[in-house]
């Protein structure tokens, strides 16, 4: 019974979805070319000048909680709100995190504790001062409130019977201890993550229920010491927010922020030739080229750090013969898919890191090459045969998927596409049951050891071990030295040597791992021509509001 | 739906008051068992998925100690039965649980977005009324002349129409080229949050707090999505309104009344449309309903924050908290219009008394 349940309900969801979406293309098919042919009205200054009015899809947010927010709309408020012991300076991102709250910080001789010093001066939206106390109670907090991002402080050994002594205020000085000798740069990259906030304790504190630390009323409500606090917030309709005018970095231009859900993107651009937002964030590729030739709007795009990527599960007995899999590389059209369906949506990009990482490479050795995929297959004895795909109900990766099957089917390789919603694929997935999959992943914090503690890593592959979590356990992938290698780079203090170590590891990734990285995530948003220094947040972080005029 | 069959039974057994009180207690009862019923269909329904609701908390990359706590949180230890009282307990305080989504209260969410809807819905419906009633008489009394043509092509073309087709062109149109309307959303962004929410309607809010700047602009941005919806239910009342006009133009009665020296007037309004009265409310009551499940396409294109898009968001997101709260008050919507049609029933139709 349940499953029939199950089955029925899964068959409506997906007819829903896909009948949805069949009733958009539709709709942007009769209305494009009308679109297109109607001169539209010139450019109304519709918002003030000190206003930034921004049209985007935040039905994802479920809390402004620095220690519970973990989607892409949440971090945008909070990286906005919250100011942070290092952070990355918008202006430019690729120099790494730098000092914010922290003055300056000294890691002690065996590698294991880190201590802050916080600068002096500093102060929260409430006038209240930012102190080492306040530190302390925010890493704390995160720890012990134990909600989902919490592992990417507790992966150094912080828990909830430990915080007391591991994350500790002296004066103006805090220390955190690790369980071991990690890099220094690992324990800042994940510092500058959303979980890494600093909330006002005295306001946070004044404002708990039953012992929640605030967190009920940190969901809605803020106490940071960022570019802008947080005034209102309406699920699936807008988030206000206004300048902090005391923000350490001088008080921004643009006095209020407005972020309005606007689920279409025919809408969005609606909007956008109006001049009723200054920036719209979901414009899909047709609306895009709809504004391109439009004077009075621009086109900002953004390399960010979602990568899109085929895995091919070791389990498989054809699949786990590195011939297969290096043959497999050779069968990806990643230039046609690139400039057709993706086209401004994603670019090529082969290695685990997302360009703009530390350690990051920008190796392309594969393009499509059905020859050499056939004499590869040949070499490695293999005749006709079927594998099936998994893939989640989107779009795009639909379209990958069929582009495969093309490929495959040249060489005499059948391609079953499994289409099914992301609870279903994903339940298989994790089950090892699939044996190739079309995987999009973005990083959960800014340093290396996000990806590559996933792709790269998996030091116990039997069934047993259920470390569902990890992709190559996913793949049934045994990554070996390579493992132990990432384990090490965990560790190294020196930053350059981190670096080389990561391209080290990502190259031979390139060569024998079952996965065939293709293309990292641009982010296209249409704005207004007078709005200038936005920055979305590149692949390490958020968007910062604060740098922009118009 | 209550009979208005047995309240006929009842009036001939009983007299004054207690027939009265007796009917008062058969609607409550009805009521009452009605929403039993939809509460524990939506319940086991949302038990059954085979969707894990810890995990939709949570997140897929939870460690085991925080899925644990959570489970035991959201009480999922316990027997069904168990869980369904603690669920009906909580209901009928008004609690339908948080939102796995937003992290708020569904009653709250309910609160918001429920108005929203019903203000657009009102609106669409009156104009549906407003227009449709009158169309579909002038095509039954003038049938098969130009006029009929023309009622049955508008029509046609509101029934077959696809919304959103017509909302996104309506959007062009009307406040892309022409800028005769507001843009997408209940209020221009500058008037976001400035009157206080009493009733969450914001053209009642605005008037109330006489802030007739605020009320002109909600009029332009509500005018379109209720013209589109008040279009397609125009359709539908015009086509159901011929439909009916045409089965008492043709009865006996109405050739009598003629032969008798009647007005046409007096033949159309008083006896034809007089007898029609009852089953146009169904029709409306229907469609009114239809309204404010909310019209989820609509309500994407306009951005409008209502119940239907609120459900839509919850359901593919496995949000079983607001999926039922929501299926309870479009539940309840259902149950309060069918006592409302039952009572104007026994108004129009003297059988009904």
């Amino acid at each position: 019974m349940q499953k029939l349940i199950s089955s029925m309900l899964q068959t409506t969801l997906l007819r829903n979805a896909g009948r949805r979406r069949v009733l958009q293309k539709f709709a942007i098919a009769a209305v494009a070319p009308i679109l297109l042919a109607v001169p539209m009205q010139q450019v109304q200054a519709a918002t003030p000048k000190d206003m930034l009015v921004i049209a985007s899809r935040i039905d994802d947010i479920t809390t402004f909680d620095p220690a519970q927010s973990f989607e892409f709309s949440g971090s945008d408020v909070i990286r906005n709100v919250y100011g942070r012991l290092v952070n990355f300076n918008p202006a430019d991102l690729d120099a790494g995190y730098e000092p914010e709250l922290a003055d300056s910080w000294t890691v002690s001789e065996d590698g294991k504790t880190i201590t802050f010093t916080i600068s002096e001066g500093k102060k929260f939206h409430s006038g209240n001062p930012v102190t080492a106390e306040d530190v302390e109670f925010s890493l704390r907090r995160a720890v012990l409130l134990e909600k989902t991002p919490s592992f990417i402080l507790t992966q150094f050994g912080f828990n909830k019977d430990n915080v007391e002594q591991t994350i500790k205020a002296d004066g103006n000085t805090v220390s955190i201890v690790t369980d071991k000798k990690y890099a220094t740069s690992f324990v800042l990259n994940c510092l500058t993550a959303t979980i890494g906030a600093i909330v006002d304790k005295k306001t946070v504190m004044a404002n708990e229920v039953d012992g929640d630390m605030g967190n009920e009323w940190l969901r809605t409500n803020s106490a940071g010491s960022g570019a802008y606090k947080v005034v209102s917030w309406k699920a699936n309709e807008s988030v206000t927010l206004q300048a902090n005018e005391d923000f350490h970095l001088g008080a921004p231009a643009m006095k209020r922020v407005i972020v309005r859900h606007i689920q279409e993107s025919a809408t969005q651009r609606l909007l956008l030739t109006k001049g009723d937002i200054d920036i719209a964030r979901n414009l899909n590729p047709e609306d895009i080229a709809g504004i391109s030739d439009n004077g009075d709007l621009k086109i900002h795009d953004e390399l960010r750090g979602r990568l899109m990527y085929l895995s091919f599960n070791q389990k498989h007995p054809i699949l786990s013969k590195p011939k297969v899999v290096e043959a497999m590389k050779y069968l990806i059209d990643y230039q046609g898919m690139q400039d057709s369906f993706l086209k401004g949506q994603y670019t090529i990009h082969q290695n685990f890191l997302p360009a703009t990482y530390l350690g990051a490479i920008d190796d392309k050795p594969y393009s499509l090459n059905i020859a050499k995929a056939k004499e590869l297959l040949a070499e490695a004895g293999v005749g006709e045969f079927e594998i099936e795909a998994g893939v989640r109900e989107a779009q795009e990766r639909i379209e990958i998927a069929q582009t495969m099957q093309n490929n495959l089917a040249q060489v005499g390789i059948t391609l079953k596409i499994t289409v099914g919603t992301a609870k279903q694929i994903l339940t298989r997935y994790r089950a090892r049951e699939l044996d190739m999959y079309v995987g999009a992943w973005g990083p959960d914090y800014p340093d290396p050891q996000t990806n590559a503690g996933t792709f790269a890593f998996n030091p116990d592959n039997s069934d047993e071990a259920k470390a569902t979590g990890l992709l190559a356990y996913r793949n049934a992938w045994s990554p070996g030295a390579l493992g132990e290698k990432t384990s090490l780079a965990v560790t190294e203090g020196d930053v350059d040597k981190r670096r080389q170590m990561y391209e080290e590891i990502q190259r031979e990734f390139l060569q024998v791992a079952p996965f065939a990285i293709m293309f990292q995530k641009i982010e296209q948003a249409g704005m207004a021509k007078s709005v200038s220094n936005l920055v979305l947040g590149g692949a390490i972080t958020a968007a910062s509001y604060w740098p922009v005029t118009k | 739906m209550v009979n208005s069959a047995d309240a006929v039974v009842s009036n001939t057994s009983m007299s004054g008051t207690s027939s009265l009180l007796f009917r008062v207690l058969k609607t409550i009862g009805s009521i009452a068992i009605t929403m039993l019923g939809l509460l524990l269909v939506t319940f086991i329904i949302g038990r059954v998925m085979p969707i894990d609701p810890v995990i939709s908390i949570v997140g897929e990359r939870a460690t085991k100690e925080v899925y644990d706590a959570a489970y035991l949180e959201m009480g999922l230890d316990k027997p069904v039965l168990v869980q369904f009282l603690y669920y009906l307990s909580d209901v009928l305080r008004g609690d339908f649980g948080i939102s796995y989504l937003n992290g708020a209260p569904v009653a709250e969410d309910i609160r918001r977005v429920f108005p929203a809807t019903l203000e657009l819905a009102t609106i669409g419906t009156l104009i549906g009324v407003i227009v449709g009633v009158p169309l579909g008489i002038v095509a039954a009394v003038k049938r098969d002349t130009w006029i009929d043509q023309v009622a049955r092509v508008v029509a046609l073309v509101g029934y077959s129409m696809p919304i959103f087709w017509l909302g996104l062109i309506g959007l062009l149109v009307f406040y892309g080229i022409l800028g005769w309307v507001g843009g997408p959303g209940r209020v221009g962004i500058f008037y976001v949050d400035v009157v206080p929410s009493v009733t969450g309607m914001i053209l009642i809010d605005s008037a109330l707090d006489g802030q007739w700047d605020i009320f002109r602009d909600a009029i332009s941005h509500i005018i379109l999505p209720a013209s589109i919806l008040g279009y397609y239910s125009l359709a539908y009342i015009s086509r159901m309104t011929r439909s009916f006009m045409l089965e008492q133009l043709n009865a006996e009665y109405i050739t009598t009344a003629r032969v008798k020296g009647l007005s046409e007037w007096a033949v159309v309004w008083r006896h034809a449309f007089g007898n029609i009265k009852v089953q146009l409310i169904t029709v409306i009551a229907l469609s009114y309903a239809g309204l404010l499940e909310g019209s989820v396409l609509t309500e994407i294109i306009f951005s409008w924050p209502g119940i239907g898009s609120y459900i839509t968001t919850a359901l593919l997101s496995a949000d079983m908290n607001a999926v039922l709260g929501g299926t309870v008050v479009v539940g309840l919507v259902f149950v309060c219009l069918n006592v409302l049609s039952d009572l104007l029933y026994s108004f129009y139709d003297p059988r009904a008394k």
